[in-house]
This record gives structure tokens, C-alpha cells and sequence, in this order.
């Protein structure tokens, strides 16, 4: 916390907690894909530990117990892991909402079966770009069609298909494309996910970051799309918060909804909170999901209102986005109890309008610096 | 695609789909309820009105299921 003139905001069990609603299993860091802005923290390849079948059935009793009843299963591949349908079958006779978030990799017919006997809701497939090559350029690996076959197939199959693509400045160009893709796939559900700057991505971004010009055009044609298809698929969109003026309400407030679970067993409030400093995140193997949720340090570390500084603390937008995003204010400015830079209320908002820039110069260069691919070479090597 | 199923945690019904959940009110919920494929409109407005011992639902529940429609939670055949 260098910088920062705060005492840590009191570790005692605060009122009006609410249980946590989504949980978020992330079963391993393994993966065969290669994507330069995934989610996983930069120095993952130093959590080589994963928590045992017995744990993770342990967990996912204990927070349906509190009342989470959404649960993605996601990674790194969470395919790779051989309990998938045991813990699938767990979770459905607990009640839970199964989403599996994949990259369709090691996805056979047989399996696909296999996990809607044993429960499975629904199947999140992620694809990089609308052509081959680029997706196969993106991916780190030859997948594009295995993915376009998983599709069909969980179609085939009755779940309701969710593909998801990352935009960045890499794909953006092929959003009419990307949309024909959906449509042709027979999509139910589209997410649109502009790259959110963290972990691997932050790493890239200088050669993620798109301009506001291709932005707006992209999100133009995702908006004229999303009303032809109205009825047919529902789009997410999810904006890319370096162009907006208020930040996200980030994980909907810190310790109200959301709940990950780490490969290793470490619970975080957020995918990215391990990338802060000090907040001694709690471990499953330890503690209970009640004792972590409501008494550990880390799930009441933002909680409310009181850690925040100005221009937040007195800020009458403050319960509408709770200062933003606790990790891009780390990342951004050094100092996780500052507002989030997005906000063009925050004193270091112009370190956004310089990435931007920073991006820009990038894309003009005639030297641009390759993509740092996710892999286990490149985190021990940037850790 | 959607599922409706009681949570004890929140001590009321929801609708689950894809990485969403709609919490319903008690009426939502017993609307949603006789949608089980083997009423028609005309039957699942009697059997309400039968069950809360009132009359003049009808417009209600015939706005609702039209949200409920749009929404996909409830599919016509």
C-alpha cells in the first residue's frame, strides 16, 4: 500500500452484509490456448497447486448454502480437468445454474453428452475472431474450426449457446463479420466483450486498445444488429470503460455478489484481486465460505463506503459505481483507495487519455512490439 | 434455457438463464407456475382465480405473460 496514508479498514464482521449470489470456479490456471489478454493473473504460472474434487464439491455446498445459486465453471480450460462432470452432477443436485466457460478445446460430442446428463446448464463458447487465421494467430493455436464444430454441437444438443468474443483493436474491424458468425451459429445469446485492461491484456495494451473512432464504429454496428436480431439473440455488450466518463459499478460493490475461487483455493472478491497488494486473501483449505465471505480481511477490506477517499467519499454517484474498480485504480495510479481513473472526476484521470495516446503511437509505429502471448514461459519470465 | 426454481436464501422464486437471474414476486411466480404447457390462457386465469378466491385477473395476467413472452421466459406454442 506505498502511498497510501490509510489504516486498513476494520476486519470485524460489518452490518447488512448480503450472501454472495455468483460463484465463480476457477478450477485451473491449464490451458491450450495462448490469449494475449486473458484474465488470469500475469504470474499465474507460480500456482502449480489445485484443489482436490472433495474440496471443490466442499465449496460449492457451502456457498449454495449462503445462497449463491449462479456458478460459472471456467479456468484457465476448466476441460481439462477430469472431475468436470462429477462436480457438474454436484452442483446441479445442489441447485445451482451451471455455466461452463470454455474455449471449446477438448469439447467431443461424447463429452458434451456426458456433462448434460450430468447437469449442465449451459456452455459458454469463446471465439477469437470471425476468419481462421486470425483466431488461430490470437488463440497461440490451430482452433477455429474445432470451435465452430463445438457450437454446432452444443446446439445439437439443446443447451443454449452463448459465444462470447473478446473486442480489441486486433478484431474489431470484423465486427459485421463477427455478427454474421453469431447468427450463422445459431447463437442464443452474443457477448460482446470489449478487452476490460487487466492482468495479460493490461500487459498488451498498447496493441489492444482500439481508438474511440473504431470504438463508436463497432459499437454502432453491434447496436443496429441487436435490434434486427431482437426476439432471436440477446446481445451483452460489454463497453470498454477507457472511453466512458463514470467507471464500472465494478463486481456490483465489492463483497455483495460476487465470489471466485482460484485454481489453488485462494477466494478472491474479484478474478483480478490477487494482483492487490496486502489484502491476505483467505484460503478454502482454511476457513469455511461463511467465514471468509463475512469475517476475512479481504471480503471486508472495500466493503461500504468508509475506505474511500475523495473525490469518492463525497461524491453523490458514489452507491451508483462505489468508486469504480479497486484493481484498475492499483493498476492505473498505484493506489487501490483512489478513485478509478476512468472517472473524469479522478485527479489521475489523465493517465487514461495517455494510454489511449500511448496506444495510438503504437499503431503508427513501424516497429510495433509483438503480443506477449499467456502462456507458462511468458509468466515466469514477466513474475 | 430458463429455469423458475425457489431459493430458500432469498425466500422467493427466480428465474435462472445464461449468467442471469430475475427474482419474481409471489403473483409472478403463481402466474409462472400454471404456464406448464397443458393450460390455455382461459384455464390458467379460471384456476388463478379459483385459487385466490377473486375475480377481473384477467388483464393482469395477460399483460405479465406477455412480458414473460418477450422475455423468453415462457415459450407459445
Amino acid at each position: 500500500m506505498a502511498g497510501s496514508n490509510k489504516t486498513n479498514p476494520s476486519t470485524a464482521l460489518k452490518t447488512g452484509i448480503t450472501p454472495p449470489r455468483w460463484l465463480l470456479a476457477e478450477l485451473t490456471y491449464a490451458c491450450p490456448l495462448q490469449c494475449p489478454y486473458c484474465a488470469n493473473p500475469i504470474d499465474y504460472a507460480k500456482y502449480q497447486s489445485e484443489l482436490d474434487t472433495e474440496d471443490w464439491k466442499r465449496v460449492l455446498s457451502q456457498a449454495r448454502k449462503m445462497g449463491a445459486v449462479q456458478l460459472g465453471f471456467s479456468g484457465g480450460e476448466p476441460l481439462t480437468r477430469k472431475d468436470l462432470p462429477e462436480l457438474v452432477k454436484h452442483a446441479r443436485d445442489l441447485g445451482y445454474y451451471s455455466n461452463l466457460i470454455t474455449s471449446g478445446y477438448g469439447l467431443t460430442e461424447e463429452k458434451i453428452v456426458q456433462l448434460k446428463v450430468a447437469g449442465l446448464d449451459h456452455i459458454q463458447v469463446s471465439i477469437q475472431a470471425s476468419s481462421q487465421e486470425l483466431n488461430d494467430h490470437l488463440a497461440g493455436t490451430e482452433s477455429f474450426q474445432l470451435k465452430k464444430e463445438v457450437a454446432h454441437l452444443v446446439k445439437k444438443h439443446g443447451y443454449p449457446m452463448v459465444l462470447c468474443v473478446v473486442i480489441h483493436r486486433e478484431n474489431i474491424h470484423q465486427m459485421p463479420e463477427i455478427l454474421a458468425m453469431a447468427e450463422e451459429l445459431g447463437a442464443d445469446y452474443l457477448e460482446l466483450a470489449n478487452t476490460q485492461y487487466y492482468g495479460w491484456a493490461h500487459a498488451n495494451r498498447d496493441l489492444l486498445l482500439p481508438t474511440k473512432e473504431q470504438f463508436e464504429q463497432a459499437e454502432q454496428i453491434a447496436q443496429a444488429f441487436k435490434e434486427k436480431v431482437e426476439g432471436k439473440m440477446k446481445i451483452y455488450y460489454v463497453v470498454p470503460d477507457f472511453y466512458e466518463d463514470r467507471p464500472k459499478a465494478c463486481m456490483n460493490g465489492w463483497g455483495t455478489t460476487f465470489l471466485t475461487i482460484a485454481p489453488d483455493g485462494v477466494a478472491l472478491p474479484c478474478h483480478s484481486a490477487r494482483e492487490l497488494p496486502g489484502l491476505d486473501c483467505p484460503n478454502v483449505k482454511d476457513y469455511s465460505i461463511e467465514q471468509i465471505w463475512n469475517k476475512s480481511k479481504a471480503f471486508n477490506f472495500f466493503r461500504g463506503f468508509d475506505w474511500m477517499k475523495e473525490p469518492c467519499s463525497s461524491c453523490d454517484e458514489k452507491e451508483k459505481d462505489f468508486g469504480g474498480c479497486r484493481c484498475q485504480a492499483y493498476l492505473l495510479s498505484g493506489d487501490m483507495y483512489a478513485a478509478d481513473p476512468v472517472c473524469s472526476k479522478s485527479p489521475n484521470h489523465h493517465v487514461i487519455q495517455e494510454a489511449i495516446d500511448s496506444a495510438k503511437a503504437s499503431a503508427l509505429s513501424s516497429n510495433e512490439k509483438p503480443l506477449i502471448f499467456r502462456n507458462s514461459k511468458n509468466s515466469r519470465r514477466l513474475s | 434455457m430458463h429455469r423458475l426454481q425457489w431459493e430458500e436464501a432469498q425466500q422467493k422464486d427466480v428465474i435462472l438463464y445464461p449468467e442471469g437471474m430475475v427474482e419474481l414476486n409471489q403473483s409472478s411466480a403463481e402466474i409462472l407456475k400454471m404456464c406448464d404447457g397443458t393450460r390455455k390462457l382461459d384455464q390458467i386465469i379460471a384456476d388463478l382465480e379459483q385459487k385466490f378466491a377473486t375475480t377481473g385477473l384477467a388483464n393482469d395476467i395477460t399483460a405479465f405473460l406477455e412480458v414473460a413472452l418477450k422475455n423468453g421466459w415462457i415459450q407459445q406454442n
